[in-house]
């Protein structure tokens, strides 16, 4: 066979099926605003006891305690393959990707499973917050814009 | 002897036969089109185990012991166990079959290592000093996911290219008799590499590697499509086995009439949700020691090639950015004892 891998990345590419935007897009957006707006319900009620900031902390933490939960139960991963991006992108997917692999290393043992793996999914996520949110800090410090 | 046809295809000298096979499935395999040529489906996928890997083992071992209890033999009486899995240093087969204390060497070809080991048994066999030999394979959904993918309550979506690893193990014993299916030649792949690393379209990375190998069995035997009433590829799943055509006719070869896939049988395509087909060890290795054989000893096919497709890759390559090397060895099966080339 004399094929490049350029010849053949042709050949997949016209094979390959694509994946069904009209149906994946609208299920995003569909499921990530519903995960929103139950995070907007719950600030709404906290705030009937609390103020603004610990309403919307409370809320947070709501949303991540029903999304580990969900997970451990095998129903975020069911709701996720339907949602894609819209069960990824809130709180909620992060909480997924701590849970996630907690529940999936802990055969190997509490320290070396459960405490090294916790955050195999979510540690670039935090590693790279935090290095924007230095970036971020010195660019508004320099600016003048915090004062 | 073997008999050397071309430079990797061996003719053997004195055939030896598949004594016995068995395919041993789990929960979702036995929900699938096949279900009925599984000797055993699990439906509890942890098989009573703690770990999935542990789960992947006791796979492994009730296939080796449904192979030999159907054949009659007792672990003593088996010279060699040619064993191989997907997981890091083949884990699954050593705790698998270490009770059976059979002289054991450990194999990996990936999802190729079912035709890697039963290639190796041939040639091996051919000579009746090392008879009978059991080859068998394995490879579990949930022990493959969260070694080479995300753990498995992980949200995440798979593209339609994406292949699911069959929770299933496949053993054959391998060794002298008069009864076929006999196993008459082998073709031990190159490996091939046409630049893809996309690790969830391992259909497309390994569709080269069977056309390659099928190619070069037909013209080391001179032999045509025709001549076979069965061709089984391991695993290439829906987008490989097209792109396996499309190899194939850019050589002027045709064999959509009689090729099936394995990974393409093991699932319904429909129904149970796993994209472009299953894949895995245990996948060409359960449909080609359950279905495949049972066909064969069924008189319902009689001249077979059965190709399983290996992808080398590991989760270091992949992150370091290598594209995916992929293999395919080849073994014809045939009930017929006479040779259909010259020199078989």
């Amino acid at each position: 066979m004399k094929l490049t891998p350029q010849q053949y990345d042709a050949m997949i590419q016209k094979t390959v099926p694509a994946t069904q935007s009209g149906r994946t897009i609208p299920a995003a957006f569909l499921v990530g605003g519903l995960i929103c707006m139950l995070g907007q319900g719950l600030t709404d009620l906290y705030k009937l006891f609390l103020d603004q900031q610990q309403a919307s902390t409370l809320a947070s933490v709501t949303l991540v305690f029903l999304s580990a939960l969900t997970t451990g139960l095998g129903l975020y991963p069911k709701l996720a393959k339907f949602a894609g991006a819209g069960t990824l992108v809130p709180i909620t997917g992060f909480s997924n990707a701590v849970t996630s692999p907690a529940l999936e290393f802990k055969s190997e043992g509490f320290v070396l499973g459960l405490g090294a793996k916790l955050f195999t999914l979510s540690g670039p996520v935090i590693v790279y917050g935090i290095v924007t949110s230095i970036l971020y800090g010195v660019l508004y410090y320099f600016t003048g814009l915090g004062g | 002897m073997p008999i050397a046809l071309g430079r990797s295809t061996f003719a053997m000298n004195r055939p030896p036969s598949i004594l016995s096979s068995a395919a041993v499935g789990g929960k979702k395999e036995g929900e699938g089109p096949m279900a009925q040529w599984f000797d055993e489906i699990q439906n509890d996928t942890t098989f009573g185990e703690k770990t999935w890997e542990k789960a992947e083992s006791r796979f492994q071992q009730r296939a080796c012991e449904l192979a030999l209890k159907k054949a009659k033999m007792a672990p003593e009486q088996v010279k060699l166990l040619l064993a191989g899995d997907l997981l890091n240093q083949c884990i699954s087969s050593s705790y698998g079959v270490k009770e059976l204390l059979i002289p054991f060497f450990g194999l990996y070809g990936a999802c190729s290592t079912m035709t890697e080991a039963l290639a190796l048994a041939g040639l091996l066999g051919d000579n009746r000093v090392i008879d009978p030999i059991l080859a068998v394979t394995s490879s579990h959904f949930c022990s493959a996911e969260r070694q080479f993918r995300y753990p498995l309550e992980y949200g995440g979506q798979r593209p339609p290219t994406a292949q699911w690893t069959a929770t299933a193990s496949g053993a054959a014993l391998v060794g002298k008799s008069s009864k076929p299916p006999y196993l008459k030649a082998v073709t031990i792949g190159t490996i091939q590499d046409l630049g893809v690393h996309d690790i969830n379209n391992m259909g497309a990375a390994m569709a080269p590697a069977a056309a390659a190998t099928l190619l070069t069995f037909f013209q080391d035997t001179g032999t045509q499509p025709h001549q076979y009433d069965g061709i089984f590829t391991g695993d290439l799943g829906q987008v490989g086995t097209k792109l396996f055509y499309q190899l194939l006719a850019q050589q002027q070869v045709n064999v959509t009439s009689i090729h099936q896939d394995c990974g393409c049988l093991i699932f319904d395509q429909k129904t149970q949700d796993v994209h472009a087909g299953g894949s895995g060890c245990g996948c060409a290795a359960s449909m080609g020691c359950g279905y495949l054989m049972r066909q064969l000893e069924m008189g319902k096919l009689h001249q077979v090639l059965f190709l399983a497709t290996g992808a080398l890759m590991s989760t270091v390559s992949c992150q370091q950015g290598c594209s995916i090397p992929c293999i395919s060895h080849l073994v014809y099966l045939s009930t017929d004892p006479a040779p259909v080339f010259q020199g078989g």
